[in-house]
């Protein structure tokens, strides 16, 4: 305890030396101000945007690394683009180490907050928000980490956006936390990426809570190692508003945690309640591909111990009415498309309650599925370090800043 | 004043200042390069050459204005069809003017400076008395009428921006003078006079745009997409996570986008499925997005905010001749 002051002071001292902090307060010629500071700052260096409404035209962009951009509060602190002209997103950071913090992107017209290739970002206590509720002409994510290693969201709300609210892709040590995803098509979304935590995060209003993804011809393929823990995911229950070419479209309204193709993917101490269609869905990837890199099927899927409340009760599936009324009311909460071997596939905690579609093949007619009841073998416990360990530890620091 | 005007347009012209090109300063006037001997003409310096590329990428109409410099003594290496290899120290410079009044307006010029650390891009915005260009490093905005008469607010790129073009992975690189969209005119002379080390053999050139009508549809749409969107989607560019691969070189039909399903297109896809569906253009996310000027759906994201409906008859021609 003696030396931790001492070693705290050098390293203030280290940073304040490098250390700029550029102002950046809200009025005329935001835009201009707001991406000069964006421009000019150095590693080390804290952009700090002050409280207000900043109403910008074009989308603001970070390529230095190691920079803090801070607001004032993610409702104190608003880059408002709803008057947006040009580029894709609201802001689009390529440097490694930044952290994002206490400031909302709203209106944006692509998605709210992208970084790619952009190492060891830290997204904490930002907002991204499409304010006209769910809406298809709505930007497509709202918190955007794509191509990157080390990922950390923490304490961020996601709400609106006509794909994924918090969305990462190709991407590897990610945690997911403490954050609130709000009527988007998906809630949280970890695709093509592994080594994921998503935990302890309110996901509500979605069209689809949790997915976790693979799919064919991406530059970064095999998606797995994920711990979807301690979520309350309920009540989501928005009817699909993605355009139809995109892979979320065929998500059905009321799914809670989706998982399709993906290998080693553990769901455990997850309130999940309220959604509709399934509380759990565990599929093979449906479509006809070519990709010969590609596993369609999920792999190594655990349903340990969950709260499940009452899903399945209002099925987006064909034949859902007769199929609830065969099953008593409401459907089990664990659906399988029947492709693949129980345990190997998947497997649930005794007392998990499962029933299969029964395909017959990858990308076969869902006409073909001969609903049944189906008893999962139990699965092997694992420690937490075992299934994943998300971003890394040293990420937490920059929180506090 | 006569006099003094007089005077200046007999004064040798000044060289180019390779300090402020090689330095790492961000130079507050277009004027402190001295690349031109009279900058609102277009004139260039001696040691500034103009060029000029067979299929240019399309910005809303405007009119471009190409130079290369390279440093006294130094010179160019072909790299077979691809990109010249510029030396430290060389610049490319380029002027983006739209014609009002009968005359060309300038209305900015970009330059990419290869410095000691790697290329820096650098945007510079003409003033409406066109005599000087500034440093904008945050770009800018202000409204035009396009050559086709539409109305439009142009973006001038800030910084950061330049770099989502010309980035390749974490470098900044040129993206235009590729011996095989330059004319072989230009690069025996350019060899010849000593300023390229051999004029490079290239077997396909990319057609000339202007005579497009008289060459095969295939090479014409492909080098359209070479130059329009391949600097972002490839393995290295801005859009590298679209999987999307449309540079010339691609033979791969899936990573050229045929039968290819977006990745992270979110509502750009609009309502169909596949990138490039042969035989149906209009079923086709390309030729969607590039047909859109709404945000979040039009492609390129920047430096459009007009269709170019010559570069969409192209590429739909291209489709629609596709075997189904």
């Amino acid at each position: 305890m003696k030396f931790l002051p001492v070693s705290l002071l050098a390293m203030l001292a280290v940073t304040s030396a490098h250390a700029r902090t550029i102002e950046v307060a809200a009025g005329p010629d935001a835009q201009a101000r707001l991406q000069e500071a964006l421009i000019v700052a150095q590693p080390g260096d804290v952009v700090a945007i002050g409280p207000g409404r900043f109403v910008l035209t074009d989308g603001l962009s970070l390529a230095v690394a190691n920079v803090v951009v801070r607001g004032a509060g993610m409702d104190a602190t608003v880059l408002d683009f709803t008057g947006q002209l040009g580029a894709g997103e609201g802001l689009l950071v390529t440097g490694d180490d930044v952290t994002l913090r206490d400031f909302a992107v709203e209106n944006t017209k692509g998605d709210a907050i992208k970084s790619k290739g952009a190492d060891r970002i830290v997204y904490h206590r930002v907002r991204a928000e499409w304010t006209g509720g769910p809406k298809e002409t709505n930007g497509a994510y709202g918190i955007y980490p794509v191509e990157s290693t080390g990922v950390l969201i923490d304490g961020v709300i996601a709400k609106g956006a006509s794909d994924a609210g918090i969305y990462v892709g190709q991407s590897k040590d990610i945690t997911v936390r403490n954050s609130i995803a709000d009527g988007n098509v998906a809630g949280i979304e970890i695709e093509n990426s592994r080594n994921a935590i998503v935990r302890g995060n309110f996901v509500t209003r979605n069209t689809g809570g949790i997915l976790v993804f693979d799919l064919p011809n991406l530059p970064v393929m095999g998606g797995g190692d994920v711990l979807v823990e301690d979520n309350l995911v309920v009540a989501n229950d928005t009817p699909n508003f993605a355009p139809k070419g995109n892979i979320v479209a065929s998500v059905r309204r009321g799914t809670g945690v989706m998982v399709m193709a993906n290998d080693g993917v553990t769901l455990r101490g997850n309130t999940i309640d309220g959604n509709p269609t399934s509380g759990v869905m565990v599929v093979t990837y449906p479509r006809p591909f070519e990709d010969k890199t590609y596993n369609p099927a999920p792999r190594r899927v655990v349903v340990a111990e969950n709260r499940f409340g009452r899903n399945g009760y209002d099925p987006q599936i064909d034949g859902g009415a007769a199929l609830v009324q065969a099953f008593g009311g409401e459907l089990p909460p664990v659906l399988w498309d029947g492709l693949g071997v129980p345990g190997e596939t998947l497997s649930a905690a005794a007392g998990t309650r499962a029933w299969s579609l029964n395909l017959p093949a990858q990308a076969a007619d869902p006409a073909l599925a001969k609903p049944a009841p189906v008893t999962l073998p139990p699965p092997v416990s694992q420690p937490r370090e075992a299934i994943a360990t998300g971003a890394p530890a040293s990420l937490d620091t920059r929180l506090a800043r | 004043m006569a006099l003094a005007a007089l005077a200046l347009s007999a004064a040798p012209v000044a060289p180019v200042s390779d300090a402020a090109v090689a330095g790492s300063a961000f130079p507050a006037t277009l004027a402190e390069f001295g690349f031109f001997a009279d900058a609102a003409a277009q004139r260039p310096a001696p040691g500034v050459v103009p060029y000029r590329l067979n299929t240019p990428l399309w910005s809303d109409g405007a009119d471009k204005l190409r130079f290369l410099y390279l440093p006294p003594g130094t010179a160019a290496k072909a790299n077979g069809e691809g990109l010249l290899e510029l030396p430290v120290g060389a610049a490319l410079i380029k002027t983006f003017a739209f014609p009002e009044n009968g005359k060309l307006r300038l209305i900015e010029t970009r330059l990419l400076l290869h410095r000691a650390e790697g290329w820096v891009a650098l945007p510079y915005r003409w003033n409406a008395e066109q005599t000087e260009a500034r440093l904008a490093l945050a770009g800018g905005r202000l409204p035009l009428t396009t050559p086709q008469g539409e109305k439009i607010s142009y973006a001038i790129p800030n910084k950061n921006q330049c770099k989502e073009c010309h980035g390749m992975g974490d470098a900044v690189i040129p993206i235009g003078p590729k011996a095989r969209n330059l004319a072989p005119d230009w690069l025996a002379a350019q060899a010849k006079a000593g300023r390229l080390d051999r004029a490079p053999v290239v077997a396909q050139r990319l057609p000339l745009w202007e005579d497009r009508a008289g060459a095969a549809v295939e090479p014409v749409a492909r080098g359209y997409l070479d130059v329009n969107c391949g600097h972002c989607h490839y393995s290295q560019g801005s859009a590298s996570n679209s999987g999307l691969d449309l540079r010339w070189e691609q033979a791969d039909p899936a990573r050229l986008g045929i039968l290819k399903r977006p990745v992270a297109a979110g509502r750009g896809a609009g309502p169909h499925e596949f990138s490039i569906v042969p035989g149906e253009p209009d079923r086709s996310i390309l030729t969607y997005r590039m047909a859109s000027t709404e945000g979040g759906v039009a492609m390129p994201e920047l430096g459009k905010a007009t269709v170019d409906r010559d570069g969409l008859a192209a590429v739909r021609a291209w489709i629609a001749g596709m075997k189904r």
